[in-house]
């Protein structure tokens, strides 16, 4: 680095515009943060989760019909609007006005929406009901109670 | 939640503009709260249904339904309940909650498109388009890519007009909402110039953006009656009845483009008031607090120089100079339905936009509110979501407010900000779960 008090030096014709760089850290009188070459941006759910913000939104998940995909009572699920919702994706679907969750079975012409629990019915669809999905389900999410 | 990086980019976009003619596209969400109710409501479809303003007092938004049947915008919800018995018209409470996040991932999706944007109210926005075109196969293509997108990601339902003046552009975006030929998107470039001339014709001029009913009357007087004879009208001829904003808009009619984008605002078309704190500030509380003195001077400022906001601009952050202490910035914008200069619809911005940004654990050194996309408030647009009656009261409210402030010392009288007694609060007595901001309100699947 150059200090202001070095010899003056003649300009050498035009100059080349010099690229200004801004700082990315602070700096502080005395001794300079050991760690601060290593810091890194915390670790953030979000990013972790949320792959199309704009098109990411959270459901609550009522009952047991999605036991089997590790999906219980209480949990958010993070729903993606922007994906294409494939053969075997966990879907939110809107039947008869109201939401469901389940498995999307979609092979051979026929589409089921199906529990991921024995105690339930898959839910067939056909031209008279069609399929509405609302959105892909790409993540779990849950509190856990202590000593529970 | 680095929403401040982008002006930057907006101006490199700008620069690069200067050798292609412009081109600008509108983008509106139909009937947009009736739209944001159904998303979340799937078995609101079809059914007639509207929106009520503040109090629950007059329908501020219909659902197409609800047009068919007559009723006007604005409508008194009283009025309305013998039609609404004999149809099974459903009303609901304003959720500004749900509408402003919804509008906020509408703009989020469109920037993608195009970086230069202007959000003109909670449910149009205006781009600029020119240096996208090329990439996307021209205008329709680009709006019908938006439209698609729009609906699959956040299902909303939008309209896209195309054109190479700001006003154009909203004439094309009535065409692509009124005539079904065009499916929701219509590029004025992408027609002939007898089809433009045709529905300039078939177009009353009240419809012109910036030509209200009073002015449409004076125009009528005139024998001026259709978008195209304005368009045709010299414009010196309407310069001496009119002013110079109506020779804009002839000018801007014919394609020459006189209005910008006002996405950069010239600083005195902001009004900032921000502080930092004197000692570390740890709970939502106090950040409300003093968030809300902000938002109290910055109301007056705006009064007093008779302008009104269209958006709420609020930022918290801790202090950068103690690099051990953990660091958080965040700063939210928030569109106002309407622009407005009251300070209890300011307020209520600054707290949503707070409690989005809020995060537990740091200590706050800094906290600030912004007024932007200020408009003069004589000249606001009426019309569409506005109750003019208890407008008036409200201004003279607020004006009440600031001379009392000013004889006997600030703060005097301010608004209750905190706790939930305030007794001017919206009364929302059939208002929708906020889905899409809080926790306990989350839509439910089985």
């Amino acid at each position: 680095m150059r200090t202001l008090h070095q010899q003056p030096q003649p300009l050498q014709g035009q100059p080349s515009a010099a690229p200004l760089r801004l700082l990315l850290h602070r700096m502080s009188a005395g001794f300079p943060s050991p760690a601060a070459d290593d810091t890194e941006d915390s670790l953030d759910l979000n990013d972790y989760l949320v792959r199309h913000k704009p098109a990411t939104f959270m459901f609550n998940v009522r009952g047991d019909s999605m036991r089997g995909a590790s999906i219980e009572d209480g949990d958010k699920v993070v729903v993606d609007r922007s994906l294409q919702a494939r053969h075997n994706d966990i879907v939110i679907a809107v039947v008869e006005g109201d939401y469901t969750i389940k498995r999307l079975h979609q092979q051979h012409g026929r589409i089921e929406l199906r529990p991921e629990n024995p105690a339930y019915q898959a839910i067939v669809l056909n031209t008279e009901r069609p399929l509405e999905v609302w959105g892909v389900v790409v993540g779990v999410v849950r509190r856990l109670t202590r000593g529970g | 939640m680095g929403r401040g990086g982008r002006r930057g980019a907006t101006l490199d976009t700008r620069g690069l503009g200067m050798n292609t003619p412009a081109q600008f596209a509108l983008v509106d969400v139909n009937n947009f709260y009736v739209s944001c109710e159904r998303v979340f409501q799937p078995r609101l479809h079809n059914v007639p249904m509207v929106v009520l303003s503040n109090n629950d007092g007059c329908a501020v938004a219909r659902s197409n339904e609800v047009k068919a049947l007559g009723v006007k915008m604005g409508a008194p919800w009283f009025s309305l309940k013998d039609l609404a018995l004999l149809h099974g018209i459903e009303a609901f409470s304003s959720n500004y909650t749900l509408y402003a996040d919804m509008s906020q991932r509408v703009v989020d999706i469109l920037r993608d498109y195009a970086p230069d944007l202007e959000v003109y109210s909670i449910d149009e926005s205006f781009l600029r388009i020119e240096q996208v075109l090329p990439l996307h196969g021209g205008g329709v293509a680009l709006g019908r890519q938006m439209r698609q997108r729009i609906r699959q990601w956040t299902g909303l339902p939008v309209c896209v007009g195309i054109g190479p003046t700001k006003t154009l552009a909203k004439f094309a975006n009535h065409l692509a909402k009124k005539q079904s030929v065009f499916e929701g998107v219509c590029d004025l470039n992408a027609l002939s110039r007898p089809e433009r001339q045709d529905w300039m014709a078939q177009t009353e001029v009240r419809e012109v953006w910036g030509v209200g009913h009073r002015t449409a009357r004076r125009l009528g007087e005139m024998d001026i009656h259709t978008v195209l004879d304005l368009r045709n009208t010299p414009p010196a001829r309407l310069r001496e009845r009119f002013g110079v904003v109506m020779e804009r808009i002839v000018c801007e009619l014919r394609g020459v483009s006189c209005l910008g984008l006002e996405d950069i605002t010239p600083p005195k078309q902001q009004i900032m008031a921000s502080r930092s704190f004197g000692r570390p500030v740890h709970s939502v509380v106090e950040l409300r607090e003093a968030l809300s003195a902000h938002v109290a001077r910055a109301g007056e400022k705006l009064r007093a120089q008779q302008s009104l906001a269209g958006a709420v601009h609020v930022f918290i952050r801790t202090n950068p100079f103690k690099p051990d202490d953990p660091q958080y910035n965040a700063s939210l914008l928030v569109p106002l339905p309407e622009p407005s200069d009251d300070s209890r619809v300011l307020s209520d911005a600054v707290w949503v936009a707070l409690r989005k940004i809020f995060r537990v654990g740091f200590a706050y050194k800094k906290a600030g509110v912004m007024l932007t996309a200020l408009s003069e408030a004589r000249r606001q647009q009426h019309g569409l979501f506005t109750d003019t009656t208890t407008r008036t009261r409200d201004a003279e409210l607020m004006k009440t407010l600031d001379r009392l402030n000013l004889h006997f010392g600030r703060d005097t009288i301010h608004l209750a900000a905190t706790g939930t007694s305030r007794d001017w609060r919206m009364r929302s007595a059939n208002r929708s779960p906020r889905f899409t901001t809080r926790w306990d309100e989350l839509p439910s699947a089985q």
